[in-house]
C-alpha cells in the first residue's frame, strides 16, 4: 500500500513486533499476561482476546484497519521537521529527529491518508506515539491542518486519531501555536458543515487534548485510554495525594460528558461507517461485502 | 520592593544616594554635586542592566510581585468598568476576570487572568491559574462582545491553566480547545497583551487575537523554563539554559513572527511606573482598534485564521 513507500528498508514500523515472543508465533498480553497466537492477535486488531486490552498501535495499523483494501493513499508524506530555534537540551533536536526517524521508520508523529471505508470517502490523520511520544510540533500541526483542509476542499468527513504526550517542547512557542492553527482549521471545516470525528486513544494529553482532540463534532475514544489536559503526575504533585481509580480514563470522560461514546477497536470501522452514513445519507457497501 | 540579583549594582548605588541625601538634609555639607553624580550613575547603570537582560532575568521581572495585574490595567486604561461574573454553568472563576468598559466613549469587552498580591489573594485567585469555568466565562464574554459588535481586549498573565481533579472533571482541555476554535472565528477585533507570564495553553486560551502584543519584560511559551528544565534535563537546575533555548522573550517571539508587537515598559519594568505602561498599552489598543475596524468582519476573521495557520517551521521535500 502506498503509505509503506516511505518506510525505510529493513526497518519495521509496527509496534506489534516488539512484544511477540522469540518464535514470533505468540503474543503475550501486557496486562493479563495470557498468550494469544500472533496471527489471532493481529486478526483481532491488536486487542487482547482474553481481556479486551487495546494494545497501542500506530498509523500503519489504523490505516489497515480502517481503509478498504488498497484504497488508502498517503498525503503530505514529505513534510519534515525543521529546527526553528536550533534547540539543544541534552542533545540537539535535529539529532533527536533523525534518531526517531530511524527507530520508528516514520517522518514525524502524524500521518495523513485518504481513502474509502466501506465505500465511503474519509480523510484520516493518525498520530504515532513512537515518534517522540506523539508530540505536536510544526509538522504535526501542519499535516493535521492540511488533512482538515483536504476534507473541506473535497467535502469529505475528517477523522483525527490522537495519541500524544502533548507539546513538542523543542519547538517551544511554535509548538504552542499549532493548537490555535488546528483549532482554526476545524472552525473553517465546521462552517462548511462537514463532519469532524475525533478518536482519542491511549494516551491523549496536553496540547492535543486542549485543541483538535476535544473539538470533534463527535468525540469518541477507545476503552480505558488515558485522556486529560494535565498529566496525572503533575496533578498528583499539585494536589499532594493519589488520584482516584479510573481518573482521566475514557470511561471517566464519558461519565463527565466529554465523549459521545467509547468504541472497541474491533467495532471502530463499523461504527464509523454507520455514523458517516447517517450524516451524509450516502450508502455504504453491503454488509456482506464489508466482511469479505 | 524586592530586588533581583542582577539589580544589585543599582540597589547599591541607591543606598549610597540615600546616605548622601541624609547627610545633605542635616545641612552641614553641600552634597548636591555628588547627589547629582549618583543620580546620573543610577540612571546609567539601570539603562545598562535592563538593556542586557537574559531570558531568565526577564522571566523573573515578569513575575515581580509589584507588577500591575489585569485589574490594575483595566482600572488604569478603561472608564466606567463594570465587572461581569460567572460562566452560567458552574461558578465564577476568580482567576479569570472580565467585564465591559470604555476608552474615549468606545466600549470594549475585557478579559484577563488575575493574580493576587498577598497570600490570601493569591489563593483566592488560584495564582492566576484558571479552571474550565474561567475559560468558559471568557468565552461567554467574547460572544457577548460579538453580539454587540464591540472589540475585545485580553490581558494574559498566567503560569498555566489550573491542573487539578476538578479542572479535569470539568474538561480543562475541552474548555481551552473550545476557546481556540471560537476565538478564531470571532467577527470583532481581538487585541491581546501578554502583561506577565504567558504559559502554554492556559495563556493561548484567551490569546487568539488579531493583534498579540508582549510587554517588554514578559515571556510566552509552551512551558515554563523550570518545567522545561525538569523534563528535558531531568533537573531543576537548567532553568536559565531552558529560558534561552525556549526563545521565550518578547524580542524572540517577535523575531519568530509569533506575536505582532512589543510594548515598551518603563525603565526597570512596568511596576516602576504603572501610569506609563497603562498609557503605552492604551495607545496600542486605540491604534489597533482603528486599523482592525477598517476590515470587513469576514476578512478580519480570515486574516486572523491565516495568521495562525502560517505559524510553524517545517521542510517540504520534493515529491519522490
Ligand atoms: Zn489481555
Amino acid at each position: 500500500m502506498s503509505w509503506f513507500k516511505r518506510v525505510k528498508e529493513g526497518i519495521s514500523t509496527s509496534t506489534k513486533d516488539k512484544k511477540v515472543t522469540p518464535d514470533g508465533l505468540w503474543y503475550k498480553c501486557g496486562r493479563c499476561k495470557k498468550a494469544t497466537l500472533t496471527s489471532d492477535h493481529v486478526a483481532n486488531q491488536y486487542v487482547c482476546t482474553h481481556c479486551n486490552y487495546h494494545h497501542k498501535i500506530g498509523s500503519r495499523e489504523y490505516f489497515e484497519i480502517l481503509f478498504d483494501e488498497n484504497s488508502g493513499k498517503e498525503l503530505y508524506a514529505h513534510i519534515v521537521s525543521g529546527d526553528p530555534l536550533e534547540f539543544t537540551d541534552t542533545k540537539p533536536y535535529t539529532d533527536r529527529i533523525v534518531e526517531s526517524q530511524k527507530k520508528s521508520g516514520l517522518e514525524d508523529a502524524v500521518r495523513v491518508a485518504h481513502g474509502k471505508i466501506n465505500g465511503l470517502p474519509l480523510v484520516v490523520a493518525c498520530m504515532d506515539f513512537s515518534f517522540i511520544g506523539g508530540s505536536m510540533g510544526s509538522v504535526v500541526g501542519e499535516k493535521i491542518g492540511r488533512a482538515i483542509d483536504y476534507g473541506r476542499e473535497h467535502k469529505i468527513p475528517v477523522l483525527v486519531i490522537s495519541k500524544s504526550g502533548g507539546a513538542r517542547m523543542m519547538e517551544a512557542a511554535f509548538s504552542l501555536m499549532q493548537m490555535a492553527k488546528t483549532s482554526a482549521k476545524i472552525a473553517l471545516l465546521g462552517e462548511e458543515g462537514i463532519p469532524y470525528i475525533s478518536l482519542m486513544t491511549d494516551p491523549t494529553t496536553g496540547g492535543v487534548t486542549a485543541s483538535f482532540a476535544m473539538l470533534g463534532d463527535f468525540n469518541i475514544a477507545e476503552p480505558e485510554a488515558l485522556i486529560g489536559f494535565a498529566g496525572p503526575r503533575v496533578i498528583k504533585e499539585t494536589i499532594g495525594k493519589d488520584l482516584p481509580k479510573g481518573f482521566q480514563s475514557s470511561e471517566f470522560l464519558l461519565e463527565h460528558g466529554f465523549l459521545d461514546f467509547i468504541v472497541d477497536r474491533t467495532e471502530l470501522k463499523t461504527k464509523l461507517t454507520t455514523l458517516i452514513q447517517l450524516l451524509t445519507e450516502k450508502k455504504a457497501r453491503q454488509k456482506k461485502e464489508v466482511e469479505a | 520592593m524586592s530586588t533581583f540579583d542582577f539589580e544589585k549594582p543599582i540597589a547599591e548605588l541607591e543606598e549610597q544616594l540615600e546616605k548622601a541625601q541624609q547627610i545633605a538634609e542635616k545641612g552641614k555639607v553641600d552634597m548636591s554635586a555628588s547627589i547629582k553624580e549618583l543620580e546620573d550613575n543610577i540612571l546609567k547603570t539601570k539603562k545598562e542592566v535592563y538593556k542586557n537582560l537574559t531570558g531568565w532575568q526577564k522571566v523573573q521581572i515578569s513575575r515581580h510581585p509589584d507588577r500591575p495585574y489585569t485589574l490594575d490595567y483595566i482600572k488604569g486604561i478603561f472608564d466606567d468598568f463594570v465587572e461581569l461574573h460567572g460562566d452560567r454553568n458552574v461558578k465564577d472563576d476568580l482567576a479569570m476576570v472580565g467585564g465591559i468598559g470604555s476608552i474615549e466613549g468606545k466600549t470594549y469587552f475585557i478579559v484577563g487572568q488575575q493574580k493576587g498580591r498577598n497570600t490570601k489573594q493569591r489563593q483566592m485567585r488560584n495564582f492566576g491559574m484558571a479552571n474550565p469555568e474561567g475559560y468558559r466565562k471568557a468565552l461567554r464574554l467574547f460572544k457577548l462582545a460579538e453580539k454587540f459588535n464591540k472589540p475585545i481586549v485580553t490581558f494574559i498573565d498566567t503560569p498555566g491553566a489550573s491542573p487539578g481533579l476538578e479542572a479535569e472533571e470539568r474538561g480543562q482541555g475541552e474548555a481551552i480547545a473550545r476557546n481556540l476554535l471560537e476565538m478564531s472565528k470571532l467577527k470583532v477585533p481581538v487585541i491581546c497583551f501578554i502583561i506577565g507570564e504567558g504559559a502554554s495553553g492556559g495563556a493561548l486560551g484567551i490569546g487568539v487575537g488579531d493583534r498579540v502584543y508582549m510587554l517588554e519584560y514578559t515571556w510566552y511559551s509552551v512551558i515554563s523554563p523550570e518545567s522545561c528544565s525538569s523534563i528535558l534535563w531531568r533537573s531543576w537546575d537548567y532553568k536559565e539554559k531552558a529560558a534561552d533555548a525556549l526563545n521565550l522573550t518578547a524580542d524572540d517571539m517577535l523575531k519568530n513572527g509569533l506575536v505582532d508587537g512589543i510594548v515598551k515598559e518603563p525603565l526597570g519594568g512596568a511596576h516602576n511606573n504603572p501610569e506609563e505602561i497603562f498609557a503605552n498599552v492604551k495607545k496600542e489598543i486605540k491604534k489597533a482598534t482603528k486599523e482592525l475596524r477598517t476590515l470587513e468582519p469576514h476578512d478580519l476573521m480570515m486574516q486572523r485564521i491565516d495568521k495562525f495557520s502560517n505559524m510553524g517551521v517545517f521542510n517540504e521535500e520534493a515529491t519522490a
